[in-house]
């Protein structure tokens, strides 16, 4: 999958999460749990979003890799 | 209007789930009340049919006020007396009337007449005793075929809807309330909609799938739940990225965030002046219960994956199980211990503000299912809609700030309980054991209780079985 699909598809899954985190929010080195306050079961769900939208299983020894809104990014480009 | 939760002294109707004329039973959803922190649907205490509301959607009423009147169904009415009107929600469900007809019928007769329309008062029984049976209601029913037939009672699991009469009441279609707000929200027509849910209801997909087909159009106006959206409060508000961005939506969270405030102060205010708080702390040893969570996981979907704080809140409801002076209230001046573990979770909202509903028999659910019902729980609370026992059961809450980075926090008791318990970041440590440093994973747990009831020692082994409990992560 290509970046801008990827990052199309990360805004996307945090749209429907966090309904209140806006568009000029998800800068590449925006966190998500600290800067965009999202908990463990948000992120949780971000994670089964993406994997319905993507097809990419994120599996838990990776999360550290997609803690920031750029690394959720391309994560999800390079195993898209 | 019924108290959902010790600080509540005001509610205010937001919507009806029921219509005059609906036939509702005891437990069936009739309206969602707006109090100062969240909506939440609320319970009819009686059975019988939906007479009129006695309060208006949008108002503001005290605690205790009739909110609507629900009268008895002609078959459960005594022969030849008036309807005697039943109040819902400003009392304590009264017994039946034990009335002479009513006394020899059984519960399943007295359903039969009520779907058929009959008034048992008119029969003359025919069983033993004088006592009125399935064929004496059948056979009044065949002969009076003129007579309405009364909706059916709508199975236990679905809110009563006057649509369940069909045709017969202007042709509504049969909905759940959360489709019908849905569709309001969406300007969809539920006429021209055929239902895949049970009997043909039109169910919460079938709305959005009509939404997304393009027969939306833009609610007329602020629909009267706005979806929560709003800043979290300053002081929560990260440093870094995305604080200035917010500012916008903290002022359009408005009114709402600073009842919500309000309420929350209040009840902390009453808690801090009447409960004499002591407070303990211990680290837990994470080491096992992350390596089982993280094989556990391994094999999983996302979708049933579990967090670290599922297995946090096992081990909790289990303790308090365990030291019943952590679980249950305190209230006209004495300690009653919960026969149950209902454990409060408390939720931030994304406006701000702080709710913390009921994990129903906590100690008695699995891992995976206290897993699912926390999601949801967090889910519906996110969305304003729990229900009023949700609200008013905790007998023990926990609050989990640690998935926000913090490492101990010591809450304050949400009065009547007595225990607030606390637990901070999972994060790895150096951990000495056995005369050798290495590194596990940890977390501090606290405990606030209330010294009226217990006192260090056991607030001490309550704290000390959460630790145990979570060496054997697999027994949870």
């Amino acid at each position: 999958m290509n970046q801008q699909d990827a990052r199309t598809a990360v805004q996307a899954a945090i749209g429907q999460v966090a309904p209140d985190v806006e568009p000029g929010d998800l800068a590449d080195g925006a966190r998500l749990r600290q800067d965009l306050e999202l908990d463990s079961l948000d992120f949780l769900r971000l994670v089964e979003t993406i994997a319905g939208s993507t097809g990419v299983d994120i599996p838990e020894r990776d999360y550290p890799a997609v803690a920031t809104v750029g690394g959720l990014v391309e994560y999800v480009a390079a195993h898209g | 209007m019924p108290s959902l939760g010790a600080d509540m002294e005001h509610g205010k109707v937001v919507e009806w789930l029921v219509r005059p004329g609906d036939y509702v039973r005891k437990g069936d959803l009739i309206a969602a009340v707006d109090t100062d922190k969240t909506v939440m649907d609320i319970e009819s205490f009686e059975e019988g049919v939906v007479a009129e509301f006695l309060v208006d959607i949008g108002d503001t009423v005290d605690v205790g006020t009739p909110i609507a009147r629900i009268t008895a169904t002609p078959a459960q009415l005594p022969s030849g007396r008036p309807a005697s009107d039943r109040t819902s929600a400003d009392q304590a469900p009264s017994g039946r009337a034990p009335a002479d007809r009513n006394a020899k019928l059984p519960p399943p007769v007295r359903h039969l007449a009520h779907s058929l329309g009959v008034d048992v008062g008119s029969l003359h029984g025919s069983g033993t005793n004088g006592a009125v049976t399935r064929a004496d209601v059948e056979r009044a029913a065949a002969a009076s075929p003129t007579r309405t037939p009364v909706p059916p009672a709508p199975a236990p699991d679905r809110v009563p809807d006057a649509a369940s009469s069909g045709a017969a009441r202007g042709g509504r279609v049969r909905s759940s309330p959360l489709a019908r707000r849905l569709a309001e929200q969406f300007g969809v027509n539920l006429q021209g909609l055929s239902g895949t849910g049970p009997e043909g209801a039109v169910t919460e997909a079938d709305v959005r799938r009509e939404a997304a087909a393009g027969s939306r159009v833009e609610p007329p106006g602020p629909t009267p739940e706005p979806p929560v959206a709003a800043a979290p409060p300053v002081a929560a508000a990260p440093a870094g990225a995305g604080t200035g961005a917010r500012r916008g939506r903290k002022e359009a969270a408005g009114g709402k965030a600073e009842s919500l405030r309000q309420a929350v102060g209040a009840l902390m205010s009453r808690s801090k002046k009447e409960i004499p708080h002591y407070y303990l702390a211990t680290t837990l040893d994470l080491e096992a219960a992350m390596a089982w969570m993280a094989s556990a996981n391994g094999g999983r979907p996302v979708a049933s994956r579990l967090v670290p704080s599922a297995l946090l809140l096992k081990a909790t409801a289990l303790a308090a199980k365990e030291v019943p002076e952590m679980n249950g209230f305190f209230t006209d001046g004495s300690f009653h211990p919960g026969t149950a573990v209902h454990l409060g979770v408390a939720v931030a909202l994304r406006n701000g503000g702080l709710v913390a509903p009921a994990l129903h028999d906590a100690d008695a659910l699995t891992l995976d299912e206290l897993m699912e019902q926390l999601r949801d729980l967090v889910d519906r609370a996110r969305a304003g809609r729990l229900q009023r026992a949700e609200m008013a059961d905790p007998t023990i809450t926990v609050t989990n700030l640690g998935d926000l980075g913090v490492e101990s926090v010591y809450g304050v008791i949400y009065p009547p309980q007595v225990a607030m318990v606390g637990f901070g970041r999972v994060m790895e440590q150096p951990w000495a054991h056995h005369g050798m440093l290495g590194i596990r994973h940890a977390a501090t747990a606290t405990l606030s209780a209330d010294h009226r009831v217990s006192n260090g020692l056991r607030g001490g082994r309550f704290l000390s079985r959460i630790d145990e409990l979570l060496q054997t992560p697999e027994e949870l």
